[in-house]
């Protein structure tokens, strides 16, 4: 049975802890030696037992199996989700086609359009699937469009839930569950608009929303930390809980690293594919004709702070949380719902007898 | 003495000083997402604070159910010539979730600043009639997209033959000189393909000078103008100092042709540009919507000619103009006045003739 506490990875003498085996695409490569939680005793060692080996042993084990992070951009045409992805994992892995001469159009509906790579590096494998949205907030009338995000993220959700149940299921359940959502303000510096709002109240409850200031090369760095400041107000006035959410700091160190973030959040970031020379260097960046923009140097712009966040040390924390908590309310939400529609485990979704077996 | 010098060609000074008495104004309306740099724009054009003590409001107090229409003037002076610039905002315009129609307001101001200079015109007393229309419009286009969006594409169809368009990207300062390039590409070419008709320039007359046939060129190639606006001013050196924008990066010189186009526009919209764009105004906008305003009413005026063909006498003089009621109001109002002003004189004349008479007799 899978733990379902949000525990930390990492050696601790707790006894009784939770199997380390088969949490799906489980450790990331670097973790951080935990406290043992209060009220139990640590026993002292008084030899080299080789019990943190196993951080060796997951560690080869991931390599082996790699690992899935599912990634969604959202946002109206035009704000740089293709480029920012490709920026991020600095490949090409968005759903543009390479190549001048490519005709964009705004679609008349929004789709929603999944890309998956497998990426390498240092010998461990990562299936990365973006997912994009075009044509959203881009027609006259914009109401509800959201609803074909919110259903794609349900659908996976209950992907998951419907191989979770099975009695024979499979060892490594395929993840196809968003991870986070990055949602591109447009750098108006005045407020978030009603279509930012919505969108985020309502997505925020579902999934990690992970807000950036989208070309914020246009911003002078006042109106930068201005506008965030507003955008801030306004997600606390509505209720708005992004990524990292403040009720699920574990401890203090959590909260301190956290806090940081949050002050921060939403990153003002510009993003590029191509390189220029600075200084003898090859840089990724934007030429103008006024000056170079460094998309990887902070006192440009805090793409580094978007992409330390997503990949280098909040990666493993997007998924635990998605799976833990988000994915667990629309578990029980699911389960409460058939419960209620199936009395008899002949109508209804999920037999009860099945249910109770799994359970 | 000079035999063939009869002297009229002064006229063009007389015309000059004339109009330098009288001063001009202008009605510039702009319109566009909010966020594009519009007012930031509209005062460094031309050098005023109009919206400096403009404050931003939140989400919640953005939602107004209609579109807001705001005129803000300002007198400007510059060299004798007196300006009186009135600026038309647009606040809120494509904010909402559901845009549809939301357009309309602006419609119908343009139509209803036609609809009083028609008014106007056709009354009694035409001296001081104060121009309202609007004559040109400052169309803000995202630099975000890829081109027009289907906001833009309904609202300058809306528009297009009810005033000069002047279609502006705003926060230019975001994209590279390439991508500037490949935008103002694009929005030609969909502006085409959805027949959507903008101010054209005037072509230069063949005997015009080379420097300013390349430079109508250069500003005919330039649509949409590409611009950046700022208030501040940025001091990189001791002895540099100009308009801009400062980022970490290098500053933007808003008045420099090769960061963008605000010289351009400000060259077209204020130094050669601002009468055609009256005139054009006046002979095209307006004539246009007071022949179809005109057509309307006759139509009407001949559904009842054939429904009344017993009257046929009265109703072929009964031209239901608005303005005729309007006049036919007037006249008789002065009529009254005129009236009573004799009443009152004839009462004078009494009293004095018979305060003289008193005086009379007991003299």
């Amino acid at each position: 049975m899978h733990g379902r506490e949000k525990t930390k990875e990492g050696s601790s003498l707790v006894p009784g802890c939770t199997s380390m085996e088969e949490k799906p695409g489980q450790p990331a490569p670097e973790e951080t030696p935990s406290n043992a939680p209060p009220g139990t005793v640590g026993r002292e060692l008084f030899g080299y037992v080789g019990i943190e080996a196993v951080l060796d042993q997951m560690r080869i084990k991931t390599m082996k199996t790699g690992f899935e992070f599912n990634i969604m951009v959202v946002g109206q045409s035009g704000l740089g989700k293709s480029t920012m992805v490709n920026t991020l994992f600095k490949s090409k892995v968005s759903r543009k086609p390479t190549g001048p001469g490519y005709e964009e159009r705004i679609p008349q509906t929004m789709q929603l359009q999944s890309v998956t790579h497998v990426i390498v590096e240092k010998g461990v494998k990562m299936k990365l699937t973006v997912t994009d949205t075009p044509g959203f907030g881009d027609q006259i009338n914009n109401e509800n469009c959201w609803d074909p995000i919110v259903k794609y993220i349900k659908e996976q959700y209950e992907k998951y839930l419907r191989e979770e149940i099975l009695i024979s299921r499979k060892r490594k359940i395929p993840d196809t569950r968003v991870h986070s959502c990055v949602y591109f303000v447009p750098p108006t510096g005045h407020w978030l608009r009603p279509l930012d709002l919505e969108f985020m109240r309502r997505l925020s409850k579902i999934v990690n929303v992970v807000p950036v200031i989208a070309k914020a090369d246009t911003l002078t760095l006042e109106e930068r930390a201005e506008f965030k400041q507003r955008i801030q107000e306004d997600l606390k006035a509505h209720g708005i809980n992004v990524y990292p959410q403040e009720d699920l700091d574990d401890d203090s160190d959590d909260r301190l690293l956290n806090k940081k973030i949050r002050d921060k959040i939403p990153f003002a970031v510009v993003g590029a594919d191509t390189e220029h020379q600075v200084n003898g260097k090859r840089v990724l960046g934007r030429r103008t004709k006024w000056g170079i923009i460094e998309v990887e140097n902070p006192a440009h712009c805090e793409f580094p702070l978007l992409r330390d966040l997503l990949i280098r040390s909040h990666l493993q924390d997007l998924k635990d949380v998605t799976h833990n908590v988000h994915y667990e309310s629309y578990r029980v939400q699911r389960l409460n719902e058939s419960n209620q529609l199936a009395p008899s485990p002949a109508a209804g979704l999920l037999g009860k007898h099945e249910m109770e077996s799994n359970l | 003495m000079d035999k063939e010098y009869v002297g009229f060609a002064t006229l063009p000074n007389q015309l000059h000083r004339k109009s330098v008495k009288k001063g001009f104004d202008f009605t510039l309306m702009v319109a566009g997402e909010s966020g594009l740099g519009k007012s930031t724009l509209i005062d460094s054009l031309f050098l005023t604070d109009l919206y400096k003590d403009r404050t931003l409001l939140d989400a919640q107090a953005r939602i107004p159910q209609t579109l807001a229409i705001e005129r803000r003037a300002v007198e400007l002076e510059e060299g004798g010539v007196r300006v009186k610039l009135t600026v038309v905002d647009t606040p809120g315009f494509g904010d909402a979730l559901d845009n549809a129609d939301c357009w309309l307001p602006i419609v119908d101001y343009i139509d209803q600043q036609f609809e009083q200079f028609f008014r106007d015109e056709s009354g009694l007393n035409r001296k001081n009639i104060t121009d309202g229309r609007v004559h040109c419009c400052l169309y803000f286009l995202s630099p975000f997209g890829h081109g027009l969006r289907p906001l833009d594409v309904a609202f300058l169809q809306a528009v297009h033959h009810k005033v000069n368009i002047v279609p502006v990207i705003g926060r230019a300062d975001t994209l590279t000189p390439r991508e500037v390039h490949a935008l103002k590409e694009k929005i030609r070419q969909q502006l085409e393909e959805n027949a959507i008709s903008i101010y054209q320039f005037p072509d230069c007359d063949s005997d015009e000078d080379e420097e300013f046939k390349a430079q109508d060129a250069d500003l005919k190639r330039s649509i949409p103008f590409a611009v950046v606006g700022s208030s501040d001013i940025v001091r990189e050196t001791k002895e540099k100092a100009f308009r801009g924008r400062a980022y970490p990066w290098g500053s933007v010189e808003v008045e420099n042709p090769t960061h963008c186009d605000f010289l351009q526009l400000r060259t077209m919209l204020v130094r050669t540009h601002l009468h055609d764009l009256k005139e054009v105004t006046q002979e095209v906008h307006y004539e246009n919507y007071r022949a179809r305003c005109i057509q309307s009413l006759t139509r009407v005026g001949a559904r009842d000619r054939t429904s009344r063909m017993k009257l046929s006498r009265q109703s072929a003089t009964e031209l239901p103009l608005l303005p005729l009621a309007e006049t036919e109001k007037l006249i008789r109002e002065k009529d009254e006045e005129l009236r009573r002003m004799q009443e009152m004189l004839q009462k004078m004349q009494a009293q004095m003739q018979q305060s003289q008479g008193e005086q009379s007799d007991t003299l």
